[in-house]
């Protein structure tokens, strides 16, 4: 912690200020969780969090832990069931964000949390989907949140669980997919977005202490780097008090 | 007419070896009791369905009572893997494990499909996922309107439902508050139903309050109390989920013989939720949900 915030400290802050007050936020576990309801409580009281349980308008007096947690229901605005928060929000247009996150993250965006290896004979079987596939699909925005890491940013991933841009290009046009496709990568060193015409990922911003070659060196194929190259705000004192005093996990996990 | 039963006796006159059973419940409502009272009666080669297959599927796959599970999401949320299930997939232990996988919209689809009595629903995800790939029966199917393509999921008509929920009267008719998750799909899909709830109440207390009935009783087969009958997830207005338990399977399932203690001590070595529950008193306590009512609402006319 030599800058005074930890690296989960800097991910949560930069992707809280990613979100726009009055927006409705499909919220999944971990980092995004946070990020959701740091921002709720700083810089956007008006955002609408949502979670694929059925929770509709959750305002969280406790850190859930999980997206199924008691306290998203107690004061919420209201509680759906799943086919309706699939259908009726998520495939109906009225979310406007989705988080993802995921072992595996390639140069187009696409996401694996399914299996490494062969899928039949996975090495390490993931969780799966969740609602990771359909989000990736039909939020307006999609923001990923991910640690940068060599094996975590192969060239190719080993499954598509999640489509970001494919094989790049127009190539998510061309299949007809749903959806824009995601609009930046969060990790511990920098933020990344997507180029307008070949689609693959581009450094735009570096978090204090990181440097370029330490993100080239934690990533499977060379790296575009946005020019000028920004330099990511560090967190603020309020952010982090508001983290550390008010979004606690039991056991000081975040 | 009484539909109710006890724990022993519902499962062991409901559910078949072989059976395909869905047990849902999204973090909330986790039909734990049943699935121990499951385990007990050394079911075999079950289709167990869930979303999300959680601590219960987990413990089942490692009891050698799953042939197979149709899932969504199998891990253990916020605390990391769940090491019976890949144990299992990863390496065929303690026997192999046949897995059928959808996203959460595919899963939710499935339900909605079997409790409708379509053959299939239509969907806008999987375009573009491997997943179709892998799994051939999410397959496309072209809009006789507008000709676009589409992606669908066939039905999912389980043997047996269970469903934990908070209560219900004698008859069957029950009430849920707090997510729902797909409980009214998981029992209108399938062919017999077990409810499983914290208490029973009177067969006024439900007319009182009909909005709050998930199904009604000519849809259920048995009712049985089982106060705790959720723990180590949680039921809205009664207990808080046992999010310290929850870590604590990570350590626990990590060596199948950690596994296999927990469940002689917790599973085996009890006869019962009842004495599971006496047992554990003092997390019991220290769960317990705090009053946080809301008004009546007047169903005059």
């Amino acid at each position: 912690m030599k800058d005074g915030f930890t690296t989960n400290e800097i991910m949560v802050t930069t992707a809280a200020r990613m979100l726009r007050d009055g927006e409705v936020v499909f919220v999944g576990i971990g980092i995004p969780n946070m990020a959701v309801n740091l921002a709720r409580r700083t810089r956007c009281p008006n955002l609408v969090l949502i979670y694929e349980s059925g929770a509709i308008g959750a305002r969280p007096e406790r850190l859930p832990v999980s997206i199924g947690d008691p306290t998203l229901v107690t004061g919420a605005l209201g509680v759906c069931s799943m086919p309706e928060v699939f259908q009726y929000y998520l495939q109906r247009g009225f979310i406007d964000v989705g988080f993802l996150g995921a072992a595996q993250i390639d140069r187009f965006g696409n996401l694996n949390s399914t299996v490494i290896g062969d899928y039949a004979r996975p090495k390490v079987r993931l969780p799966g989907s969740g609602g990771a596939c359909e989000i990736a699909l039909l939020a307006r925005r999609v923001l990923i949140v991910m640690n940068h890491k060599h094996r975590a940013f192969p060239e190719r991933v080993d499954f598509i669980t999640s489509p970001g841009y494919l094989g790049g290009g127009d190539e998510r046009e061309q299949q007809r997919l749903p959806g824009a496709g995601p609009e930046a990568v969060i990790t511990d060193l920098g933020v990344l977005g997507f180029s307008s015409d070949t689609r693959e990922m581009v450094l735009e911003s570096l978090h204090p202490g990181a440097t370029v070659e330490q993100v080239q060196q934690e990533t499977g194929w060379k790296l575009r780097v946005a020019s000028p190259l920004k330099r990511t705000e560090p967190p603020t004192a309020e952010e982090l008090r508001v983290l550390r005093e008010e979004l606690t996990l039991p056991g000081g996990a975040a | 007419m009484s539909k109710r039963m006890t724990m022993t006796e519902a499962m062991g006159r409901l559910v078949r070896d072989g059976d395909t059973v869905v047990m849902e419940g999204f973090t909330h409502l986790i039909p734990f009791a049943a699935g121990h009272e499951l385990i007990r009666q050394r079911r075999k080669n079950l289709t167990l369905v869930r979303l999300t297959p959680d601590l219960l599927f987990d413990q089942m796959i490692a009891a050698g009572c799953a042939r197979k599970v149709i899932f969504s999401w199998a891990g253990n949320p916020g605390v990391g893997p769940l090491h019976a299930f890949r144990q299992a997939v990863e390496r065929g232990l303690p026997t192999p494990l046949e897995i059928e996988e959808y996203s959460h919209f595919g899963m939710v689809l499935r339900l909605q499909a079997g409790a409708a009595n379509l053959p299939f629903l239509p969907t806008r995800t999987f375009a573009g996922s491997d997943l179709p790939r892998v799994n051939p029966r999410i397959k496309q199917v072209r809009c006789p309107y507008s000709g676009e393509e589409l992606w669908c999921v066939p039905a999912l008509r389980p043997d047996v439902a269970i469903v934990h929920a908070q209560r219900a009267d004698e008859d069957g008719n029950t009430q849920v508050w707090g997510l729902v998750g797909v409980h009214k799909e998981a029992a209108f899909a399938s062919e017999r139903v077990v409810v499983v709830v914290e208490e029973i109440v009177s067969r006024e207390l439900i007319r009182r309050d009909p909005n709050r009935t998930l199904l009604p009783g000519f849809r259920v087969d048995a009712v049985v109390e089982e106060p705790f009958g959720a723990h180590p997830s949680y039921v809205q207005g009664y207990y808080d989920r046992d999010n310290e338990f929850y870590v604590r399977w990570d350590e626990i399932s990590r060596e199948p013989t950690g596994l296999d203690r927990y469940l002689e001590e917790w599973v085996y070595g009890v006869s019962g939720r009842q004495e599971y529950r006496e047992r554990m008193r003092a997390t019991y306590e220290r769960l317990r949900a705090r009053a946080v009512p809301c008004e009546p609402v007047n169903y005059g006319y």
